[in-house]
């Protein structure tokens, strides 16, 4: 009965945040609406969302967000770095292959979305089967390594968060 | 402490200042599409990170009002930064992949790195819908 009417409870929980966060107010009023939305828009697009990935709220969430954050800010530095004081015949770009254990498109998107945010590394594609995801780094010292970093840090947390 | 707050809003303006600068200088310095596509991709988060943070310290302080408009921003730059830059790096892969861009670089041409199963690349991978689709979707598809 409650997966009837709330098909997607984290999408709906999002919704009721960010409408309060744009209407920048915190009245009745505004809440009623955000609570209209997330009912209703989850229930209307949930034919878009038939897979209906699972995700886990909790510690490895919170984890893997602080990790990111943390990792844009100091390899912002680092690109910055590389573009003042890097001459262009030094750099050592590569494409990266990345394995992928993660099987659900959700959980794949994340993981493109978070190395496309991480400064030095953009992903591009993936391959026709999903098993692999293609990366361009803008300056690595040692592929295989930066692979591994990727895998160990980033996918191996998200494996935990979708279940 | 208004001192304070002066002194902290200033140096975050122009931490975010550098950092988009360093971004366009970038762009504009490096030598490929793929490499460039790194400068402006990351200027944004932490360059228009800062100026926000900024932001979200200056109104409070000084004209008393708090908004929340600025954590908004910051979620919808993370949600599109990485689908626009991956727009540019396909297209990108296909001007290359099918030759009509006259100059190759980023040695897509002969150096792209195969893909582990048997299929190749996503963008590479022809008209048919069941080679492009990754595993869960197609599921979807049939069940709705």
């Amino acid at each position: 009965m409650i997966r009837r009417i709330l098909p997607h409870p984290g999408l709906s929980a999002m919704l009721v945040v960010v409408w309060l966060l744009l209407v920048n107010d915190f009245t009745f009023g505004a809440l009623f609406l955000a609570l209209v939305f997330g009912v209703l828009v989850p229930l209307f697009t949930s034919r878009f969302w038939p897979a209906r990935p699972v995700v886990r709220f909790g510690p490895d969430m919170i984890g893997y967000v602080g990790i990111v954050l943390y990792d844009i800010l100091i390899a912002n530095f680092q690109v910055a770095w590389i573009i003042v004081t890097r001459r262009n015949r030094d750099l050592r770009s590569h494409w990266l292959v990345i394995p992928l254990e993660l099987r659900s498109p959700e959980a794949i998107t994340t993981l493109a979305g978070t190395i496309s945010l991480t400064p030095g590394t953009v992903s591009s594609d993936i391959s026709g089967c999903g098993r692999a995801l293609l990366v361009h780094a803008l300056d690595v010292a040692d592929p295989e390594a930066e692979v591994a970093r990727i895998k160990r840090r980033y996918e191996a947390r998200l494996l935990r968060v979708f279940a | 402490m208004t001192l304070f707050a002066e002194i902290l809003v200033s140096a975050l303006l122009v931490l975010g200042g550098v950092f988009v600068l360093v971004g366009s200088w970038g762009l504009a310095k490096l030598p490929s599409v793929m490499t460039r596509l790194h400068g402006p991709t990351k200027a944004t988060t932490l360059g228009v990170g800062a100026c926000l943070i900024a932001s979200m310290i200056y109104f409070p302080f000084f004209s008393g009002t708090w908004s929340a408009h600025e954590l908004l921003i910051t979620l919808f730059l993370f949600l599109t930064a990485p689908v626009s830059a991956n727009l540019i790096a396909k297209a990108h892969l296909h001007r290359q992949g099918r030759r009509i861009d006259p100059n190759p670089s980023d040695q897509i041409v002969d150096g792209l790195p195969p893909p582990l199963g048997t299929a190749d690349w996503a963008t590479f991978a022809g008209g048919t819908t069941t080679d492009t689709a990754i595993p869960g979707e197609a599921d979807g598809d049939r069940r709705s």
